[in-house]
């Protein structure tokens, strides 16, 4: 499965699954919501966002289903499962001891 | 992945397997969604409408890999890929028939010998009565007697006291085997049944399909309820399933018995070796068995019991409440329970019926179907291995375009279950047609067939599932060592043309062939020991002379004779015999050594002879007639034979054997001493030699004889010593027999060799099964050592060719190709013999006088194998000499 070479990995996980957190949405407005929260830098290529859906749906983290969309059109909206928010505190977790230690570092550089 | 998420995920793993169709169309319908979102939105942005299609395609990037994507990322694919390799399999194997053939057939004999096997131990030792409610918690109850082993019968009134007090049984019931000839229109023949308490039917949950069962009550007084319920087969083949046949009357041993009840089809009573056909009640017994009414004798032992537990409670319990009744019953009742303790046995070591005689040989058949199977294993592991050198180019190709080892090593194994599962289908079809089979190597007794179904229940199905699934590990990792160290670039150099670089391989090949060798090796010292010991068991002296002695029986009880009656017949018989010309000597006995039947049995005391306390010594005795002796060639050490002034008149006397003599007296001479025999004192008038009593396999114990007119039954055996043919002794002995009264029938006669004979038939059993399996095993290595042969020969043509272009000549090919087929062989013949020197071990207990560790044995077992393995491999040295080397070395 190919990954947006400039995105930790991993990390896309933990960010689908904290943009589902919020609400339900469908694959667009996931890649939407991407787009807008991290201000385009992030660059996720909708080929990669896709796959990542799906593989999160057969992890049992988050859960699909069909229904209309505000336009009227059939389209799949996944949520968050209970397994999936217990998943999503353990990432975000990790990250923040991640990035606090990474930080730490890159400004004890600096200093 | 944990539990929790995969379960959680079964649903859609299911989903996308068996509604490919509909999630593939729902992945599309998707995407699709999400590129119309984007035209429109380019669109918005006020993009042509061609061009905000394009961008929008552009942004997404190729909707086909992303399709891909997402359906590996759904992870159906273990499902795809097994489905995939089963498809590929099936291909692979059906394109090489030859070889699936034989790996099929190779399993479908080694699982097959395993299934028939469990069939027979579950229809024999663990569920043998069918028919019968509960059987899990039935267990065997029987008497022992302090300072002996084994089993004993036990009384009626110890019988029913247990069955009041025992508060730990749901059930406790009597079945007792006993026989009758039965007259129906023109046919008379020896049919088998059972004695019965009144409790008998509803106790083991069977339900008559017409008529009743037995009432409580019917098994008390003496002769007094002639009631009889019939088996399904009985009722249909010899009553034509009459259905007035309830309230009908049937002799069964010449008394009019009612017939209250037809039992369902499929029960065949509760006994291991013989259906039953009828059943009467235990009031009954004096017609069926000698020795009198014994309902209220607690010392006459004779009766065979079960038990079933109550749910919960353990063997353990219950032998604890019934001992200590036993005890209770030793302390209230000295004179006739001094030193008699009871016992419960798990069905399957029941002593008192043929579980008890086929145990070991069933114990000693699972580890020989255990090496019959890893045989068959190696064989087709050596077949794969073979295969898979064929296959490295293709397995290599598969590689290098990207298959995982893991997919690789799945393929392999799925290749491995397709065979195994074909094996062991045909191996429960062979156990299938084989579950009756065990009755065919059992002699026929009495003109009746024994009855040992094997059972083929979910328990058989899921062992030998789980032995296939052994066998599929097995047959499917062999190969597999090879895709191990698959060199991508090396392998594809060389290409198909298959030489062969690898020692490694060979080896392994060697290895599986060795294994071969010395598993077989031990099979054939077993067999080897079996035959032996089954020679000497056969040639062994019982005692009693075997040849020129015939014995039969005339049916007196079923003919309705009276004491005085029996008496005057048997005398005037006796005249006859004697004056028939070539007849030397003829007696009576009341039981047949090495019979079915059982001897009386009776505490004893002996002036002088203080027994250890506590215990009560009990030794078995015969009722013999004057020239028992000197017809069945036991000789008397001292004393003097019976002779007819030892009648009921007369005063009381014994023989007593050689064992009895030495243990009771002490060297010191016997003759005319006392010995008390059922509380009264006799005289000892002589001594016997030791003779085998009820089994060939039993050491020297004590035994005595009373003249037959002092302690007298009706229906004794008869036994002539004669010089003429069976059937010329036979046929004028029915003529006498029919000139004194036209009604009776004479029972089987048979000479004393055949009764050591069918005495011994459990060995002969044990060696005809471990023979026929032994023999399979030998077949078995043979063909894998042939395959390796040919297989090696196949490979080195190149070497031979070359040899022989400088000056080999045929013959030291074909030594050369021998010699290393009998180090092959001799290799496992090492192995074989050390683990042999441990492993027969095991036949132990079915030997008689031979060490399990005989050096002929040993030798025999190294000649046949011997000769085997040249045998296998003359054909490959054969083909090794017929290289032309010009054609090798220009190839």
């Amino acid at each position: 499965m190919s990954k947006p070479s400039d995105l930790v990995q991993g990390t896309l996980d933990m960010l689908v699954l904290k943009i589902l957190a919020l609400e339900p949405l469908n694959g667009w407005g996931v890649s939407q919501r991407l787009k807008q929260m991290s201000s385009e830098v992030l660059g996720v290529s909708d080929g990669s966002l896709y796959p990542a859906l799906h593989k999160l749906e057969q992890r049992g983290w988050i859960t699909a289903h069909w229904k209309l969309s505000e336009n009227n059109r059939r389209s799949k909206f996944y949520s968050l499962t209970r397994l999936g928010r217990k998943q999503l505190e353990k990432e975000a977790a990790d990250w923040n001891r991640l990035s606090a230690a990474i930080s730490g570092i890159v400004k004890f550089k600096e200093a | 992945m944990t539990f929790e998420q995969w379960f959680y995920s079964l649903p859609l793993r299911l989903r996308s397997f068996f509604r490919r169709t509909q999630v593939d169309q729902e992945l599309e319908d998707e995407l699709r969604d999400h590129i119309e979102q984007q035209v429109k939105e380019n669109l918005a942005a006020g993009m042509s409408p061609e061009e905000a299609r394009c961008s929008a395609l552009r942004a997404m990037g190729g909707v086909t890999q992303i399709e891909q994507q997402c359906r590996d990322a759904r992870g159906g694919n273990l499902m795809d890929d097994l489905a995939q390799d089963l498809r590929y399999g099936f291909r692979q194997l059906w394109r090489s028939r030859g070889f699936s053939f034989l790996a099929i057939l190779c399993l479908t004999l080694g699982i097959g010998a395993n299934a028939a096997v469990l069939s027979w131990i579950e229809g024999i030792l663990f569920r043998p009565y069918p028919a019968v409610a509960h059987q899990e918690r039935l267990l065997a109850l029987a008497g022992t007697a302090r300072g002996e082993t084994g089993a004993t019968e036990i009384s009626w009134p110890d019988f029913l006291a247990l069955q009041r007090s025992c508060t730990l049984c749901d059930a406790f019931f009597v079945s007792k085997i006993t026989g009758s000839t039965l007259n129906i229109g023109e046919r008379a023949e020896v049919t088998r049944g059972s004695i019965v308490s009144a409790n008998y039917f509803d106790a083991i949950g069977v339900r008559p399909i017409l008529g009743r069962g037995f009432e409580a009550g019917e098994d008390a007084g003496s002769d007094a309820h002639p009631v009889a319920v019939i088996s399904y087969q009985l009722w249909r083949n010899r009553f034509k399933g009459d259905p007035q046949i309830v309230g009908k009357m049937q002799r069964l041993n010449n008394v009019p018995h009612t017939i209250i009840g037809v039992a369902p089809e499929g029960f065949y009573g509760t006994f291991v070796g013989w259906a039953m056909h009828f059943w009467v009640p235990a009031s009954m017994e004096e017609t069926f068995e000698s020795g009198g009414y014994k309902l209220e004798d607690r010392g006459a032992r004779w009766i065979e019991a079960y038990i079933r537990l109550k749910p919960g409670a353990t063997r353990a319990q219950a032998q604890e409440e019934i001992s200590a009744i036993a005890k209770r019953l030793e302390n209230d009742y000295p004179s006739t329970n001094r030193g008699r303790g009871i016992r419960l046995w798990p069905l399957w070591q029941t002593p008192f019926n043929n579980a008890a005689t086929l145990l070991p040989t069933l114990e000693i058949m699972l580890a020989v179907g255990a090496f019959v199977l890893l045989i068959a294993c190696a064989n087709v592991g050596n077949l794969l291995l073979v295969r898979s050198f064929a296959r490295r180019h293709e397995m290599t190709i598969r590689f290098a375009i990207g298959a995982s080892r893991i997919r690789l090593l799945k393929q392999l194994l799925t290749e491995g279950l397709i065979l195994s599962t074909l094996g062991a289908t045909g191996g429960l079809l062979v156990a299938y047609w084989c579950r009756h089979a065990l009755v065919l190597l059992f002699p026929e007794r009495s003109g009746v067939a024994m009855y040992l179904p094997g059972e083929i229940d979910w328990r058989v199905m899921s062992l030998s599932a789980g032995i296939c699934l052994m066998a599929t590990l097995i047959v499917g990792l062999v190969p597999s060592l090879q895709t191990r160290n698959l060199a991508l670039a090396g392998a594809l150099k060389a290409g198909s043309t298959g030489v062969v670089g690898a020692r490694g391989k060979a080896w392994a090949r060697s290895g599986l062939v060795v294994f071969q060798v010395c598993l077989s090796f031990v099979l054939l010292v077993g067999a080897a020991l079996l035959l032996q010991s089954l020679q000497k068991i056969r040639t062994a002296s019982p005692g009693f002379s075997t040849t020129n002695v015939v014995q039969t029986g005339v049916s007196l009880i079923s003919a309705g004779y009276d004491v005085p009656h029996a008496k005057t017949f048997q005398e005037e018989l006796m005249a006859r015999v004697r004056a028939l010309s070539g007849v030397e000597s003829a007696a009576f006995a009341r039981v047949t050594p090495l019979g079915y039947g059982t001897y009386s049995s009776t505490p004893i005391a002996v002036d002088g002879y203080q027994p250890p306390p506590e215990e009560q010594p009990a030794i078995d005795y015969n009722q013999v007639s004057p020239d028992y002796f000197a017809t069945l060639g036991i000789p008397l050490l001292s004393g003097r034979e019976f002779t007819r002034a030892d009648d009921e008149n007369a005063p009381l006397v014994a023989i007593v054997n050689q064992t009895m003599a030495a243990r009771y007296w002490r060297d010191q001479d016997p003759i005319d001493r006392r010995l008390q025999v059922n509380g009264r004192w006799v005289r000892v008038i002589g001594v016997a030699a030791d003779s085998k009593y009820e089994s060939m396999r039993e050491s020297p114990k004590p035994f005595f004889y009373v003249p037959l007119l002092q302690d007298f039954v009706r229906g004794p055996a008869l036994y002539i010593r004669s010089a003429q043919p069976l059937q010329s002794i036979s046929a004028a002995l029915l003529r006498e027999v029919h000139a004194l009264d036209p009604n009776l029938a004479l029972y089987e006669t048979i000479t004393l060799q055949e009764q050591v004979d069918r005495s011994t038939s459990p060995q002969l059993v044990a060696v005809n099964l471990v023979s026929i399996l032994g023999g399979l095993a030998l077949l078995l290595a043979a063909v894998g050592l042939y395959g390796v042969m040919s297989y090696g020969v196949a490979q080195s043509i190149r070497e031979l060719g070359l040899r022989m272009a400088l000056g080999a000549s045929t013959g030291d090919l074909f030594r050369r190709v021998i010699s290393r087929g009998l180090r092959l062989t001799a290799i496992g013949v090492l192995c074989g013999a050390a683990a042999g020197l441990a492993l027969t071990r095991l036949f132990g207990k079915l030997l008689y006088n031979v060490s399990p560790n005989d050096p002929l044995a040993f030798a025999a077992a190294v000649a046949v194998m011997t000769i085997t393995s040249v045998l296998a491999c003359v054909l490959p040295a054969w083909r090794a000499t017929r290289t032309d080397p010009a054609r090798v070395l220009r190839d």
